[in-house]
């Protein structure tokens, strides 16, 4: 066993580990801040594949950004269990239905993995900023121009669902 | 077992270059609060401290010891561990930077070449913002496990600060980025000591740096997740003892370190102005004066900090905001595209 495989068991552990946390505590903070952990978690591994552009992205974006928006909206909203509306057992079951098929996809994409053709790990530069850059500007442009114009649309529809309240605010 | 291959003496240099740079950045904030009443002192027209030791010098250590005496509340009804969690995350995202500073050149030391960096990573911008952005959870958590509305609302204003002008303080980096061609901080000041210095190549870029860095900072004009007249403490209202401490000597840190990671990125890190000090001196003694010289860069930096402070009053939420968005963001795109087309149009 080397460090990398040890490495790899402990961020493992850490990221199942705490997105079970994440799901079966009962504070939506906690499950938040577990959240939390789960991505630092991922990034870890993406460090491992030597993806680090992709590791501190992870961060930055998920971590550093959206995660705090979620804090933010929980502790506004002051969620807690008690709060909590009962669902019903339709909504359960749709639940439970709709996480199966996911899981079932899942599964079926673990099973077809070749063991013998693991990762390699720590080699390779497809994940350094140099060789991304390369790829998505020349031989990615196309897609990358279109999820950027997705983006933009977001961006506008943000703007105008704001500028619609501030409207109506002041009129 | 075979498990660790690497090097046990480049760990040990390692582990001691930590222990220093933690150890000084500690101490230098330490030393921070004391310089930042002597500046108030000054800009006032007082004294400031000068009863703790000679000059007042011992006057930190004293207030050290009474923060470590006071008596530790922790409130009824909020998370113990959240509580606690707060500011020890507020306290080690503020050290965590450090890690890829480049606080001087090459010592050689007893036959073996000692880089003054705890890591060389190939993103270390990256890594600096990455840092910055989850600078705001121990404000966050720490505000919300004291269960106090104005905690609260200190806490808010805190996350909504630093995200609205992590944006502009990121485009004003990719511009940055554009000129040098590299993540890494060490390359950069490799850069800037063969060539200009990035100030030259981008005098807007630094200044809506320096307002982020200081909105980043929490600290006046725009520290209103303590606005003391209207949040009566903001975040810490709920703190007391060495908690307290915590958090307002993370700021000092974090004050700190954005000094030095101003000095890196944009006046030179380590490099002395106007000579080549590798042609005149031994690379030990180039390597002390370079420490020195991003010292003194710092140092200026930090009094820039404490003369704002003590100028300029604190800022409204609203305007705050309209600062952020409307001003500063614009300014930054637009210096974004003005540096990428000379950087098309040059080279």
């Amino acid at each position: 066993m080397n460090i990398t495989t040890l490495v790899f068991i402990l961020l493992s552990v850490m990221a199942v580990g705490s997105a079970l946390m994440m799901i079966a505590s009962k504070s939506p903070v906690h499950s938040v801040l577990w959240l939390i952990v789960v991505f630092f978690a991922i990034s870890g591994h993406y460090i491992l594949l030597n993806a680090q552009f992709l590791a501190i992205v992870n961060i930055i974006v998920y971590a550093g950004a959206i995660m705090v928006l979620f804090l933010f909206v929980v502790m506004l909203m002051n969620l807690n269990a008690d709060t909590e509306p009962i669902k019903n057992y339709r909504l359960q079951l749709i639940g439970v239905i709709s996480g199966g098929t996911l899981l079932l996809i899942i599964l079926s994409a673990v099973m077809k993995i070749d063991v013998e053709q693991m990762v390699e790990m720590k080699t390779g530069d497809a994940g350094l900023i140099k060789s991304l850059g390369f790829n998505l500007f020349k031989n990615y442009v196309l897609p990358f121009e279109i999820s950027s114009v997705l983006f933009l649309s977001a961006m506008i529809g943000a703007v105008i669902i704001g500028k619609k309240d501030e409207i109506t605010h002041e009129g | 077992m075979m498990l660790l291959s690497v090097d046990i003496s480049m760990v040990l240099e390692k582990l001691l270059l930590i222990v220093v740079v933690i150890s000084a950045s500690l101490v230098i904030a330490m030393y921070t609060t004391f310089a930042e009443r002597k500046v108030a002192a000054i800009l006032q027209d007082r004294r400031g401290p000068n009863r703790a030791g000679p000059f007042g010098l011992l006057q930190p250590l004293a207030d050290g010891l009474k923060l470590f005496f006071k008596e530790e509340i922790i409130p009824a009804f909020s998370s113990k561990f959240l509580f606690i969690l707060g500011p020890a995350l507020a306290m080690l995202t503020a050290m965590m930077t450090s890690a890829v500073i480049p606080w001087g050149g090459t010592i050689e030391l007893f036959g073996r070449k000692i880089d003054l960096q705890i890591a060389d990573v190939n993103i270390g911008v990256l890594y600096v913002f990455g840092v910055v952005s989850l600078g705001v959870y121990g404000i966050m958590i720490g505000s919300w496990a004291s269960n106090n509305k104005f905690s609260l609302l200190g806490g808010l204003r805190a996350a909504s600060q630093i995200i609205s002008y992590e944006l502009a303080m990121g485009i004003s980096m990719i511009a940055l980025l554009m000129v040098t061609g590299t993540l890494s901080l060490k390359e950069m000041v490799d850069l800037q000591q063969a060539s200009y210095w990035n100030i030259v190549y981008q005098p807007l870029g630094f200044l809506i740096f320096l307002i982020c860095a200081f909105a980043e900072c929490n600290r006046t004009p725009f520290d209103l997740p303590e606005a003391e007249n209207e949040l009566i403490g903001g975040y810490h209202t709920e703190y007391s003892s060495m908690k307290l401490g915590f958090f307002l000597f993370s700021e000092y840190i974090n004050m700190f370190i954005s000094s030095v990671i101003m000095s890196t990125l944009y006046f030179g890190g380590y490099d002395i102005p106007f000579i080549n000090e590798a042609a005149m001196f031994s690379p030990n003694v180039v390597a002390i004066i370079g420490i020195a010289a991003l010292m003194a860069k710092t140092s200026f930096f930090i009094f820039v900090f404490m003369w704002v402070r003590w100028t300029i009053p604190r800022f409204r939420y609203d305007q705050l905001m309209y600062l952020g968005w409307r001003i500063l963001i614009p300014l930054a795109l637009f210096n974004m595209l003005a540096t990428g087309g000379a950087v098309l149009y040059f080279k």
